[in-house]
């Protein structure tokens, strides 16, 4: 018995200081990139759902160029059975409505797959769109912000969903799609056995036609929003200092700046 | 097929029988988008019992109000909430329909945007309209970069999720949109979802991300017993309770506080962080505020030097002596 997840991840820059070059697009090339830290808490979860349901099986998806496959060899070293790295020059340029459609047709392809994970958001893009688009594709419940799984079995997943007052608990029938947050777990360190099984791993490669994609369908031209340029967020003018020799003097000075702006 | 839309909607969210006023954001955007395209602004409202939210919605500046009331939305289920907004937009078409970046538009946006075939773009803090084109302005890379994005749609209506709190909320007038009790058919989707309960919060607080206010504090204040100081300040300037993610890390408050890239993004015309350095993380998360004011020993450290006032000092002694001339302001303004 068991089920068989898949997590999406996705390669991003290590680093959220980038540059931005004489073409508008921001500067990757050359930075260190890894696992989107976000869908480390979703790898860490599938895992412990394998250790949870006996016989389980866990699925690494990754869309992406050739780069890509070392962070799905980095989710195999936590633990993760097999990796797919979805790519062909068709998918450059793909949007979220592009991407998703990828990723549906990549889980679809697995056949028989219950449960995808995602991480909140990516640090590059930060939609947290993902989730629910993947499963409005699959024609699958979907549900984000989870901090919690609290019941899962072979035909339905229990889950709390965090929500500006409070919490929701949701079960849904599987196959279904779930983005999780920080919240839900720590995630593991890779082990070294973990690291040597990576190394040796095959990771298969699937494109366009494998996942009988229309060309049209993805990359720019199946996409239909674009980015037309990126410039840095423009520093804040330098502040004013609050002078005061005693803390009482200063609050003072600040709330009659506060009472200007009619903060109070 | 080409799509031919008119029109902007508005999706609102009522939650628990609290309408967020977010959606008054919405409609400011859309009246961005209604001047340049000679459309008219629809508000949209899905839920159980929101009729009842009608009227106010109405004197909001939309020039229609869409109820969509059914007992199968008194709850967010993902499916469901979407399948009655696709349902609807499939019936009017409207080109434009606008959600808030928040729970219920992530959750809901993108599988409206898949049934419609629509174009889907997130987070927009700015939004124009040239040669005929939807063009935003959003923040990305942790909010260090800003990225034009047109968006395109070409078989189904363009949908838009706004940032929170970027732009204004519309204000209540005279003028009383048109109220149209949409027709809402639970079977026309599918839910394999059942909502199991709700647990709310114990203490009722302002929530962070529609905060028009923020108080935060950080590893500064020394021991969790200080952070009550932060609680005082918020509560005397009717704010929403921040923390860094060092604090939250260390147990001192529950996550729902955090600030930063792994927290909550927020965007307050106020934001107050006491004894916050400023890592990347926490400015990625609150730094779009409009008044930044910085309370630290470390005059040099990243959240001083870009703060609208820094105040040096010991969070410990200046929040206090915050709260008390406040109350002093607040009591001369009535005196006077």
């Amino acid at each position: 018995m068991g089920i068989h997840i898949a997590v999406c991840v996705k390669r991003t820059p290590s680093s959220t200081t980038v540059a931005i070059g004489g073409d508008g697009k921001v500067q990757t090339a050359g930075l260190p990139h890894g696992i989107n830290p976000f869908d480390e808490y979703a790898v860490e979860e599938a895992i412990r759902i394998t250790e949870k349901l006996p016989g389980s099986k866990v699925t690494i998806l990754s869309a992406g160029a050739a780069e890509s496959e070392e962070v799905v060899k980095a989710a195999l070293a936590l633990g993760a059975d097999e990796g797919v790295l979805l790519t062909d020059p068709a998918f450059d340029g793909s949007d979220t409505i592009a991407t998703s459609r990828i990723l549906a047709a990549a889980v679809e392809k697995l056949a028989d797959v219950k449960l995808v994970l995602f991480g909140k958001q990516t640090n590059d893009g930060e939609s947290g769109h993902m989730t629910a688009l993947v499963g409005a594709r699959m024609k699958r419940p979907s549900v984000v912000a989870v901090r919690k799984i609290t019941a899962i079995d072979e035909t339905s997943i229990t889950v709390e969903r965090m929500t500006e007052d409070g919490a929701d608990t949701l079960k849904l029938a599987l196959p279904a799609v779930v983005g999780v947050t920080k919240e839900i777990n720590e995630p593991r360190l890779p082990s070294l056995k973990g690291k040597m099984k990576a190394k040796k791993a095959v990771v298969a490669k699937w494109s366009a036609s494998d996942l009988a994609l229309d060309p049209s369908s993805v990359g720019t031209a199946g996409s239909r929003t674009a980015v037309v340029t990126m410039e840095p967020v423009p520093a804040r003018g330098s502040g004013l200092r609050i002078e005061g020799d005693s803390p009482e003097e200063q609050a003072k000075n600040l709330v009659a700046k506060l009472k200007e702006a009619k903060f109070i | 097929m080409a799509y031919e839309g008119k029109g902007i909607w508005c999706v609102g969210e009522v939650r628990h029988g609290n309408l967020s006023p977010a959606l008054f954001e919405l409609i400011t955007a859309a009246r961005i988008i209604a001047e340049a395209r000679g459309e008219t602004v629809t508000a949209v409202v899905a839920g159980h019992g929101v009729t009842a939210k009608a009227g106010e919605i109405a004197a909001r500046g939309a020039d229609k109000v869409l109820i969509l009331d059914h007992d199968a939305l008194g709850q967010l289920v993902d499916e469901a909430h979407a399948g009655a907004i696709a349902a609807a937009a499939a019936a009017e078409k409207p080109k434009t329909i606008l959600f808030t970046a928040s729970l219920y538009g992530r959750s809901v946006a993108p599988r409206v945007a898949v049934s419609l075939d629509g174009a889907l773009a997130s987070g927009a803090g700015e939004i124009s309209v040239s040669d005929g084109t939807l063009t935003l302005k959003r923040s990305a890379y942790a909010s260090n970069v800003i990225a034009t994005v047109s968006v395109n749609a070409a078989d189904g209506p363009e949908i838009v999720t706004l940032a929170p709190m970027a732009f204004d909320r519309s204000p209540a007038g005279d003028q009383k949109a048109e109220i149209v009790n949409g027709t809402v058919d639970a079977s026309s989707w599918t839910a394999n979802t059942e909502f199991v309960s709700f647990s709310a919060d114990e203490n009722n607080e302002v929530d962070l991300g529609a905060a028009e206010k923020v108080v935060s504090g950080g590893r500064g204040l020394g021991k969790p017993e200080n952070f009550e100081l932060i609680r005082n300040l918020a509560k005397s300037l009717g704010a929403a309770v921040g923390a860094s993610r060092a604090i939250v890390d260390a147990g001192w408050v529950p996550y729902k506080h955090q600030v930063g890239l792994t927290g909550r993004q927020v965007r307050p015309r106020l934001y107050v962080a006491a004894g916050i350095s400023g890592q990347i993380q926490h400015l990625a998360g609150m730094k779009s505020s409009d008044v930044i004011v910085a309370i630290n020993t470390d005059a040099e450290c990243p959240m001083m030097k870009m703060a609208t006032y820094a105040v040096k000092g010991d969070a410990i002694l200046v929040l206090p002596a915050l709260v008390g001339e406040i109350n002093k302001a607040r009591g001369n303004s009535v005196a006077s």
